[in-house]
Formats: structure tokens, sequence, C-alpha cells
């Protein structure tokens, strides 16, 4: 079986700058890939490729083993790949509900009376979030009464409740306390049990050893291999992790 | 590693949850009455109401004729309001409102007189004239990120200067009168123009249930056009905002623009949809102007942009968008008409109404920040 996503000697240009180059990446199904990189590695951009927010320069883009073109966030998303960004992609005014629909307004009625279905949509939500061990007082609170935790799994319970098959995580733990980070670590186990496939960027070495099943190691826009788990230790890691040869010079001449 | 972390996730741990959850279910409702923005301006609302029924409460405001006058004006400013509300809650200005309304005025006057147009053609010519110079506002905003507050002030000047010289290049005038008189049977002039159940006032007026004068006719012939359009088109836009999808897309446009992109809202389409509806209301506006009096001038709207933006402020709408009403601004321009038309009955410098404004803008906006600071607050 093809892997779900595939990424082809992918480069990514900014006018002259280079972003990424010839980099190859994929996730299957049921399993956890974790990117690991220092600032300024290409994450963002490898995560902003796969979400459709930039389009590649160079190379395939391949979903179930078949190049497609993705040139927005929207074709990514129909697509089943869904991002939850650092920022969340919560609007902080609108309320849980809105925020949950938002882009994919559940709607009852025919056209020009088509409207969106407030109850039914407060309803799903509850609901969501209570499977996540969350308990919202009242779904129609803004957003910006909810606790970081809190934003994390309303939007990870978005994309897996609209059918992502492709979850891609930037730091989704990196703001939150040890309690709040397993549960949301929790959910990323859940996700991979149910099939889909997690792309998972940490910073937090230890987030990234309890639930990955590959890692890719980016390197100023270069992937610098994938290991599975086992074939890589923790140490190697987190060498690379912290610019790697850098320090080691400073050891050398200390 | 893990120590550190413990002790900070317990002095975060959860809050109150089941501690005292009576409680704050009672709270919750004052709490979601706190989060309407419309709060600040109905409060707004009474209280204009009370200070005038102190100070002109037996000066013939509070008749029929008195308050008709009152909600007439209000209607006016209350047509712009409406669409600009949605547009600021989107995040952005259409300063250009005011000039549209004296350029859709020469489109329809200019049809009618000078180019015999039925009356209806004249209308829809000026909204897909207007649409599209709306559409061109929304546009230039959105590809070239210059401030919209920029983009509308440039065709504020454009739209007021072409009115002015095609008008006076084409008819000699800057005015244009007789504009009904080429097709005077048209049904446009009382939809516009007109009132509405006349025979139920008159019939209300040979009871004495409403004020009527010696021959018995009512002092008002009926609900004028211009107040069933404004109520009229504030229910849409309250609905299209709070039940539609396109209503959502608005909020989250204003709101957080990434966030709406990154969820794949078309954010472009969304603004360039609402100047087009800013600038079709400033048609409706020129429209029910032309048909009250007949006539059109150059000049009609001047500033109407800003008293529009007045009210929607004081209705609750947020500067910096992602939170608002269209039934805050349809508040808002009650404020402003009653303040506008109240002040003539307190025999006091008609003037001092700006003052009144001012105040209240000013009220308004301190009363909005502090219910968003609430509204955003992590608990």
């Amino acid at each position: 079986m093809p892997p779900i996503v595939e990424l082809r000697n992918v480069s990514k240009f900014f006018g002259s700058v280079l972003a990424l180059r010839d980099l190859n990446f994929d996730v299957e199904t049921g399993e956890v890939h974790c990117l690991l990189g220092d600032n300024g590695a290409g994450k963002s951009t490898l995560i902003k490729v796969l979400a459709g927010v930039h389009v590649i320069s160079k190379g395939e883009y391949v979903i179930d083993g078949t190049p497609v073109c993705i040139s927005s966030p929207r074709s990514a998303l129909d697509r089943g790949i869904a991002t939850v960004y650092q920022d969340l992609a919560m609007v902080p005014l609108l309320s849980i509900t809105r925020n949950f629909f938002l882009g994919r307004e559940l709607t009852k009625g025919r056209g020009l009376f088509s409207r969106f279905d407030v109850a039914k949509a407060n309803e799903i939500v509850v609901g969501q979030l209570s499977g996540m061990g969350i308990d919202i007082r009242d779904p129609s609170q803004t957003v910006g009464t909810l606790s970081g935790g809190e934003r994390q799994c309303l939007a990870i319970a978005r994309a897996v409740y609209f059918g992502a098959r492709v979850l891609i995580l930037d730091e989704p733990t990196s703001a939150l306390g040890v309690h709040q980070a397993s549960i949301v670590l929790k959910y990323i186990v859940q996700a991979r049990k149910r099939g889909l496939g997690v792309i998972f960027i940490s910073h937090n070495i230890n987030h990234a050893f309890a639930v990955g099943d590959r890692f890719t190691l980016l390197n100023r826009g270069t992937s610098k291999g994938t290991y599975r788990r086992g074939d890589i230790s923790r140490d190697q890691v987190l060498h690379v992790m912290a610019g790697g040869e850098s320090l080691e010079t400073i050891d050398e001449d200390g | 590693m893990g120590m550190p972390n413990e002790s900070i996730e317990t002095s975060i741990a959860p809050k109150g949850v089941g501690s005292d959850s009576a409680r704050s279910e009672r709270l919750s409702i004052l709490a979601k009455l706190l989060r309407r923005p419309e709060l600040g301006a109905l409060s707004g609302v009474i209280l204009v109401y009370i200070i005038f029924y102190c100070l002109a409460g037996s000066s013939g405001m509070f008749t029929l004729r008195g308050m008709t006058e009152i909600l007439q004006v209000s209607a006016e400013i209350g047509i712009l309001a409406t669409t600009a509300s949605l547009l600021m809650i989107a995040g952005e200005f259409d300063l250009s409102m005011g000039s549209m309304i004296g350029f859709a005025g020469v489109i329809i006057g200019l049809g009618s007189t000078v180019y015999h147009l039925p009356l209806y053609l004249a209308i829809v010519l000026a909204l897909v004239i207007c649409a599209a110079i709306g559409a061109l506002n929304g546009w230039l905003t959105v590809r070239t990120g210059v401030p919209s507050f920029i983009v509308t002030l440039a065709s504020m000047l454009i739209l007021r200067g072409e009115a002015i010289s095609d008008t006076r290049a084409i008819n000699g005038y800057t005015q244009i009168s007789n504009i009904t008189e080429g097709d005077p049977d048209s049904s446009a002039i009382s939809l516009f123009g007109g009132n509405a159940a006349q025979s139920l006032f008159s019939w209300m007026a040979h009871h004495h249930w409403i004020d009527a004068n010696q021959a018995g006719d009512p002092s008002v012939a009926g609900i004028p056009a211009s107040i069933l359009w404004w109520v009229a088109l504030t229910a849409v836009a309250t609905w299209v905002l709070m039940r539609t999808r396109f209503g959502n897309w608005i909020f989250a446009v204003g709101g957080d623009k990434t966030s709406a992109i990154n969820v794949g809202v078309p954010v472009d389409r969304v603004k360039i949809v609402l100047f087009m509806l800013t600038a079709m209301s400033a048609v409706l506006f020129a429209a029910i102007q032309i048909m009250q009096v007949g006539s059109a001038d150059t000049l009609r709207g001047t500033q109407k942009e800003f008293d529009a933006i007045i009210a929607v402020v004081i209705g609750g709408t947020l500067l910096t968008g992602g939170y608002g009403s269209p039934i805050g601004a349809f508040l808002g321009a009650l404020i402003y008409g009653t303040v506008q038309m109240g002040i003539v009955y307190t025999r006091s410098d008609a003037d001092r109404f700006k003052v009144f404004l001012g105040v209240m803008v000013l009220l308004a906006v301190l009363f909005n920040n502090y219910i968003r600071r609430r509204a955003t607050q992590a608990r």
C-alpha cells in the first residue's frame, strides 16, 4: 500500500531563497512520523507545503500513489490533510462552535435558505470534546476564554471530526503542562490506532519519542535521513536537534 | 525534566470545575448578556429617550409625526450602517459610501432625464455600476494590501469629483430635477419613496386612534418606505451574519485573517462581496431620496460615510473587526436620528447634537473595549 502522502524530490524557493531542497518525505496509515530539526531547518515550510499554504516549486506531491496538484489549504483539506497550526487557526473572538465549524459550516436548508445549524453544531462540539475528556461549560463561549490545552484539543478534535486522514501537528505540546500534554499525546496515539497518519513536529524529545514510529531530521532545508524507532537513539536525535556538529566543536575547543 | 513542569501543572490545574456549577450557571446568563455587542447601544437608546423625555416630553417630539420624522432620519443612516457594520466586522472601512450616494443619484437622475430610461432600469444600472466600483474598492484593498481606509478615501474623492463634473458637463447644472416625470407611473416611486399601510393609517385616524388633522386625515400618511427598507435590511443582515456560512466567514475574516485563510475561508472574496454590498446600500439610499423628493444633487450624501461609521461604532462593532452586529448598528442609527431631531425640540442650538454624539461615540468605544477584554480573557 502506498503512503497516504508523499513528497518526492520537493524543492521550495522564495524568490532566490531555497527553503527546501530535494526533499523526500512520506507518512503511512497508522503511523506517527516525527519531524525534528532546529529553528530555520525548514520544518515550517515543509508543513506549509503539505498543508497547501505554499505551492511546491519543484518535485511531486503524491497522495495514495497518485501525483496531485495542491494549490490551496482548501484543496489539501478536501483530500483529508488537516493541519493543526501552532497558532491553532482559531479566531479568539468567535465561539467554540463557530471555530469548530469554521470553513466547513454545518448547514440545513437549501439555496437561499441554507443556514448554519447552530443547535446541532453545538451538540456535536460538546460530544466531540467530552470524548476527549474536556468538559466545556458553554459551546457558545469564545475560544479566547479557553486554556492552551483546551484550544489544542479543540483543534485536533476538529481535524479528526472532519475526516482527516493525515494530521499535521505543529508543536502541539510545546505550550502545555505535563498533564495537558499527556492528554494531547494520548489523543495522538488514539488517532494512530484509528489509522490516521500523524506528522508530529516537536522540540520536546520526550514527547516525540513517546509516540513516534519514524523520525525525519531536517537541517537547512534538506533531509538528514529518516529513521525507524529503534534504529536511532534518543541521544543521536538530541544531538542533531541541538545543532550537532557545532556543539561538538565547542566541546573540542573547550 | 518532569519535575519543574509538574509544579507548573499543579498551579494551572482545573479551576473551579464542578465546585460551584450552580453559581456559574446563574452567572452565565448575565455573562451571555454582557457578551452581546448590542448591549451598549441598547442602554444608549434607553438613556437617550429618558433624557429627551425629560427635556422635550411635551414639545411634540413624541407625537406620531415627530417619531416618524426621527425614524426617517434614523432609517437613512441605518441603511448605510447595516452594510457598513458587516464590512467593519470583516475588518474594513468604506469611506466612499457618501460619494457613492451622489454618484448613484447622478446615474439614476441622468439615466432618467437625459437618456429617458425607465426608473427601474436607471436604478438597476446604478446598482450594477456601483457594485462594480465597490468590487474594485475591495479588489484593490485585498490585492495591494493598502488599507481600505486609504483606498476608499481615494474613491471618495474620485466619485464625488466625477459626479459633479460629469453632471455639469451633461446637464449644465450640478443638480438634476424632475427625475420622476419621465416615468411618473412607475411603482419604483412608491417602492422607494412612498408610504406603506396608508389605508390602515387613515382608518386609525378616523377612529381617533392616531393623531389626525381637522379633516380627519392622519398626521402621517403611512409608514415611510425608507423605514421598512431599514428594518428589512437589518433583519436580513442579522440573519446572514448569525445564521449562515457567509456570516461565520465575515466574523472570521475580521477576527483573525490568517486563521481564516488556514481553514479555507475565501477571505478575499468575502471582503470584495462586502464592499459591493456597502456600495449597493448607497444606491438604495440615493434611490429613496430621489423618489421622495424627485431630484438629485451631486453633493448628496456628503459625510454620510462618517454618520454610518458613527452609528456602527455606537452599535458596538469593533473598529478592528471580528465583533459586532447589525442590530447594534440599527440601534446606533436610532440614537443618531433621535439625537439629531430631538435636539431641535429642546430649543437648544441644533448643532449641539454633534457634541452629544461625540460623547456617545467615546463612551461606546470605551464600553466595547471593556466587553472585548472580558470576552477574550482566559478564565
